[in-house]
């Protein structure tokens, strides 16, 4: 432990949550605002009804359902790359778990409300909610709904608190580090921790068991939300292969977010000597191996299709690889998987810009993925004669544009009173063996770049 | 006297100390030690590794299981509601809810066990100093005998440089 260094540590991350600028105060408007606009248009759907989206008799589910899928998608970035990093020991972690833990749960909260907005009468939500009731309304376990409710209720809570378990250290040091009010509430939320020993190994050992148990969770919620398709007999969602396709989509586009997040925070608070270059080349690698995966997804998912030639897959096929939904197929094969092979794959160009262009590019071929998925199956089904489209209207496209201003929001309000980087786990990088093997990993990518 | 500490700013002079005081004949659980940060690689850092959460998040994993069975199946058997002619009670479909059940009792359990032997959540802060969050280690004794104060001085001084305080 060297005392200048956990001195400059702590007074850098913890500058943000005891100085407050004017930039904070005109974000909170700006996206605040959107996401009063995003209420104010639920309430008018809610009042006037349903009808006032895009979604018909034909094309059910529209942007509501796919924002939902995207949401959750993203929701992966913390969670299972926290969990993923923690187990492996990987050094180079620490200062990127927080930031990526609180992208899962923000992106569920918002996620999780897309079926509540898209039910269209959202009082009677507690339909949703599986429990023997005597209004004649029994759940019915077989189906896929009733199970997405179990999946997203487990991952959410587990992920809050997989967010929330590694900040009771830091929630004691801001009760000593503030005064007043804040001191009262943050020793509030520390619940009298004191740092003995025994608490910190009940808390390593607890974090160890949860990070073992989140990961399969992790993966069942994306599993489960593709059964939401896979399990109806419907062209284009009727595939074995949706499971994994679904998870390594969500991944993808998980670690995508995580790495525009970390780099909008690193210039925003000043965090450049703790978010390294090694933190965005080690994840641009991740998210390479990603994108070759999912292209491999992809292929198989298309051909299958092609070469079974049904007659019925044949209208929806087609609709997507040259017809009216090929200019978003082909801009999401080339987001998705040209340009993140150009910036991540040739080392020179796997810099912090280079994975941020990336990056943006997967989130937006990610959502036009969703997209696809649900739309073009619901316009070409089985029988012609119940084809339709789908054209998104005005609340639709408000509500979606508000749920990015509540990321933004949630994320600004978040930084603000919980150090986004964990104090007390950059602290240990910091002891000489932890600082070997991290200057170890920093070499070796160093040596990669040149 | 409630309490005699020092504090350290290393974690040698903070391992001295703790040596210090067995020496002088305090056991292992009258030696309070607190810091900003897990110290695993030193031997004060290894107290109390010994714990059962591991078998009680599979217990808790084991209870939510069987209540979600029993959930799953009862809920079915009360009202046989045929859907695609699969059984009334269909394990498969009901593998879903079964498996987030089980998980969310093992992380449950998990958590619970933490707030219970982590003691977190009790009033009052026993043995603490705010200059442990400046990374500071405190290695302290509860309620010395009076006559034995100054060797405990003494033997704080001795480990390395720190300050020590009391708590009357």
């Amino acid at each position: 432990m060297n005392p200048k260094t956990d001195k400059k540590l702590t007074d850098d991350l913890l500058h943000p949550l005891l100085h407050t600028s004017m930039k904070f105060y005109l974000a909170v408007a700006f996206f605040g605002s959107i996401v009063l606009v995003g209420f104010a248009t639920w309430a008018y759907q809610i009042v006037t009804g349903i009808g006032v989206a895009g979604i018909n008799s034909r094309v059910f589910w529209g942007f509501y359902l796919v924002n939902f899928v995207f949401w959750i998608g993203i929701s992966h970035a913390g969670t299972l790359i926290s969990a993923i990093l923690r187990l492996c020991n990987a050094t180079w972690r620490r200062p990127v778990t927080r930031c990526a833990e609180a992208i899962t749960a923000f992106a569920l909260i918002i996620g999780g409300m897309f079926p509540l907005i898209h039910l269209g009468r959202v009082w009677l939500f507690f339909w949703l909610i599986p429990y023997p009731s005597e209004r004649g309304l029994w759940p019915n376990f077989r189906s896929p709904l009733v199970w997405d409710f179990f999946a997203i209720s487990t991952y959410l809570l587990s992920s809050l608190l997989f967010l929330v378990l590694p900040m009771i250290p830091d929630f004691a040091l801001l009760r000593d580090k503030t005064t007043g009010m804040r001191s009262k509430i943050y020793g509030f939320l520390s619940m009298g921790w004191q740092g003995t020993p025994k608490q910190w190994h009940r808390l390593e050992t607890a974090m160890h068991i949860m990070a073992i148990a989140i990961i399969p969770i992790a993966i069942s919620v994306h599993t489960v939300v593709s059964f939401d398709f896979s399990m109806a007999v419907v062209p284009g969602w009727h595939s074995t292969i949706f499971g994994p396709y679904f998870v390594t989509g969500a991944i993808f586009s998980g670690i995508a977010a995580l790495i525009i997040a970390m780099a909008i925070i690193r210039r925003l608070l000043h965090l450049e000597e703790y978010l390294k270059p090694i933190h965005f080349h080690n994840l641009g690698k991740l998210l390479a191996t990603m994108s070759l995966l999912w292209i491999y997804f992809l292929f198989n998912e298309r051909l299958t299709v092609w070469y079974g030639n049904e007659s019925h897959e044949q209208g929806l096929f087609w609709s997507i690889q040259t017809g009216e939904y090929s200019p978003f197929f082909w801009t999401m094969v080339v987001v998705n998987f040209v340009i993140p092979m150009v910036f991540l794959g040739i080392r020179r160009l796997r810099t912090i810009t280079g994975t941020v262009i990336a990056s943006i590019g997967i989130v937006i071929g990610m959502w036009l993925e969703r997209f696809l998925i649900v739309i073009p199956s619901l316009s070409y089904k089985q029988l012609s004669y119940s084809w339709g489209s789908y054209t998104p209207q005005w609340p639709e496209l408000t509500i979606m544009a508000a749920t990015f201003a509540a990321m933004a929001l949630l994320y600004i309000v978040f930084c603000k009173f919980i150090p986004i980087i964990s104090i007390w786990e950059l602290r240990v990088g910091t002891h000489p063996e932890m600082k070997a093997a991290e200057s170890v990993a920093e070499a070796e990518a160093a040596g990669e770049l040149v | 006297m409630k309490a005699i500490y020092a504090l350290y700013l290393s974690p040698d002079s903070a391992q001295r100390a703790v040596d210090a005081l067995h020496a002088a004949g305090y056991a292992k659980h009258e030696v309070a030690i607190v810091s900003s940060e897990p110290l695993e690689e030193y031997e004060f850092g290894q107290r109390d590794r010994e714990t059962w959460m591991s078998g009680i998040a599979v217990a808790g994993g084991a209870t939510g299981l069987i209540g979600a069975y029993l959930l799953t199946s009862m809920t079915q058997l009360s009202w046989p509601l045929n859907t695609g002619g699969m059984p009334i009670v269909s394990l498969y479909a009901n593998m879903v809810p079964l498996f987030e059940m089980t998980m969310l009792g093992a992380v449950l359990a998990t958590v619970a066990t933490l707030v219970v032997t982590a003691r977190l959540g009790r009033k009052g802060i026993e043995i603490y100093d705010k200059e442990v969050s400046d990374g500071k280690i405190l290695i302290g004794v509860r309620n010395p005998p009076d006559d034995t104060i100054s060797d405990l001085e003494l033997a704080f001084g001795k480990a390395g440089p720190g300050v020590v305080k009391k708590i009357p």
